[in-house]
């Protein structure tokens, strides 16, 4: 399956398309495999953006955000026989030899900080414009408008949701000078321009859950050299303890309607499940084993909870009625199956699956009860949804590195993504348009 | 009917005015070919970036300030890692011997106290690597109590597979991460 002649370095190619020699690309994109049946799509630079700067490269933005999507594969400038950027100069026969499906052209006018963005969208073999749009829009949003233009595009030709315009949440651990460990929980645009930290320790961080609403993130902090759950809102910097009792307070994960979280305690012995309510910030005790229970993942319903638990034993993943109740169990397939997540439409989860020593991310479709192993890696953990279901992203371990990557759900496109610096663990894709 | 599609309306355009007036407005996208459309697209959610300031420090007490016994690699109190095999939280005959004396060694001094930290291998889910860490610190945590140290003198924290000792990535690696650290803390 794996085919490395197919190896694609789309990101030594963003970094030639969308970063200046001079800004050091903090993450790089690679597709690691393809997609044979990916859609022939042509991206021709839109008229006008040569005068904007490198990172906002309108055309080179939406080329990048299409590639990686899996769904599609696009032409390269120098295969381009013209460069048309209004309706009248397009020549469907070119494009159609050239064997491309769609064809996206497009134009900036700029006025100081304001730009209007038009483009035209057409499908090569009718002849036929499917979009035209005007986008007006500002500098400082010109990255964020290319991938709202991706974002068209996808959503017109899949049928499903363009997740390009999202974020995703991670925490990178460094080795400091001092010979300590510093570690930050950093949030980044999904295609990992412009990584900000919001909370830096010298004591592990751990566990990011978004809210539903994508302002606030829940994550385990160590600060004060014991475990503690804490939300943070991301537009004003504020942080609440959330729990902070004896023992474990982890694994958070926001329920559907953000008004609780579940978490795993240890206060009364061995780890369980509890319901926190946001509001008065009560505890409600979920599971009652003497085994290890953790790692809960709400249904998109509200009415379940998945999670972890080795009270067979090994760890598998239970799930039970988050209201209280029994607990069933759900994997059978495998020794080690642990850190369940459901898919946005309730229909799959993902799991971390291990099986013989090699730890891969696994789906189990819930409908057939058939577990599908994506990934060929031996170490990889907590996968994460994308928004529209296409893609999870996972943490990955290679020689010592530590990665995230991404594969599509059907575990045909694989990509890596590569920071140019620091050990990144622990993804967690927002659920929002940012 | 009618008149409430009328008022709809009203109230959508009052809404878009509402939009198109605030300072901070988002993108607007304007046509499709087929049917005339205006929308005015959220702005995303800014990020208040966190401001690094000097890292804490903290109060392990270092073995050296309490006496040569814990240097002397004969004496049982030298040995302050208790390490555990894959997937496992049962102490090994080995430590026995040294947990005992560290047990008593905290009897006979009943205002220390002791920090016992459980570590995981980076294998599987980290979360999952949290709670096995703590059933290992307990597991020593139990051995002390029952040889007659109160629970007061003792705290367990699980760092899972979060503070690595060594940061190889084999069986060797594993192994030395594997492990539970005895910590004793200033007054």
């Amino acid at each position: 399956m794996m085919n490395t002649g197919k190896v694609l370095y789309l990101g030594i190619l963003s970094w030639l398309l969308l970063w200046s020699p001079m800004i050091k690309a903090e993450l790089t994109i690679e597709i690691t495999q393809g997609v044979e049946s990916a859609t022939p799509i042509a991206i021709v630079p839109f008229a006008g953006q040569e005068k904007l700067p490198e990172q906002a490269q309108i055309a080179a933005i939406i080329q990048n955000d299409l590639q990686r999507s899996g769904y599609f594969k696009t032409l390269s400038h120098e295969d381009m026989l013209s460069q048309p950027s209004q309706p009248g100069e397009i020549k469907f026969r070119n494009w159609r030899a050239l064997g491309q499906e769609y064809l996206l052209i497009g134009k900036i006018s700029s006025n100081g900080m304001n730009h209007v963005i038009m483009f035209y969208l057409y499908d090569v073999y009718k002849g036929e414009q499917l979009m035209a749009y005007r986008l007006r829009t500002t500098a400082p949003k010109l990255r964020s408008s290319a991938h709202r233009i991706s974002d068209l595009i996808f959503e017109k030709l899949t049928g499903k949701k363009g997740v390009f315009n999202t974020r995703i949440a991670y925490i990178k651990r460094t080795l400091q000078k001092s010979g300590k460990f510093r570690y930050r929980l950093q949030v980044a645009d999904a295609d990992g321009y412009k990584p900000i930290t919001v909370f830096a320790s010298d004591e592990p961080l751990m566990s990011p859950s978004w809210s539903p609403d994508g302002k606030q993130l829940a994550y385990v902090s160590f600060e004060k050299k014991y475990a503690a759950i804490y939300l943070q809102t991301l537009n004003t910097g504020k942080k609440t303890r959330i729990s902070a009792i004896r023992g474990i307070n982890g694994a958070p994960s926001f329920s559907p309607d953000g008004t609780k979280l579940a978490v795993t305690l240890s206060k009364d012995g061995s780890p369980d499940i509890y319901i926190i309510d946001l509001q008065s910030l009560s505890r409600t005790k979920l599971t009652r084993s003497f085994a290890i229970d953790t790692e809960p993942n709400w249904s998109p319903d509200g009415r379940h909870i998945v999670f972890t638990s080795d009270r067979g034993g090994r760890p598998q993943l239970y799930t039970i009625p988050s209201e209280g109740g029994r607990a069933k169990r759900l994997t059978f397939e495998g020794d080690y199956n642990a850190r369940g997540v459901y898919s946005q439409d309730g229909n799959s989860i993902a799991m971390v699956h291990g099986n013989r020593g090699d730890y891969r991310i696994a789906v189990m479709e819930l409908a057939s009860r058939t577990i599908n192993v994506l990934t060929a890696g031996r170490l990889d953990e907590a996968p994460s949804f994308s928004p529209n279901d296409t893609m999870i992203l996972y943490a990955a371990q290679k020689r010592g590195n530590a990665y995230l990557a991404a594969v599509s759900a059907d575990g045909k496109m694989h990509q890596k993504l590569q920071f140019a610096s620091g050990n990144i663990k622990d993804p967690a894709w927002a659920p929002t348009i940012k | 009917m009618h008149s409430l599609t009328k008022l709809t309306i009203v109230f959508i355009s009052l809404l878009l005015t509402a939009c198109t007036t605030t300072e901070n407005t988002g993108d607007i996208l304007e046509g499709d070919s087929k049917n005339q459309q205006q929308q005015q697209l959220t702005d995303s959610t800014e990020i208040v970036p966190y401001h690094e300031d000097t890292p804490d420090i903290g109060n392990e007490i270092s073995t050296h300030q309490l006496g040569p016994e814990f240097q002397d690699p004969q004496n049982p109190l030298s040995t302050l890692t208790v390490y555990f095999a894959y997937d496992s939280s049962q102490v090994q005959q080995e430590y026995i011997a040294a947990i005992a004396a560290h047990a008593e060694y905290l009897r006979s001094y009943p205002s220390l106290r002791m920090v016992l930290a459980g570590h995981g291998d980076e294998r599987g889910s980290a979360e999952y690597n949290i709670a096995l860490g703590e059933q290992r610190a307990k597991a020593v945590a139990k051995m002390m109590k029952m040889q007659g140290v109160q629970a007061t003198q003792l705290e367990v924290v699980s760092y899972g597979e979060e503070k690595p000792a060594t940061t190889g990535h084999d069986e060797a690696a594993w192994q030395m991460n594997r492990r539970v650290e005895l910590l004793y803390q200033g007054q």
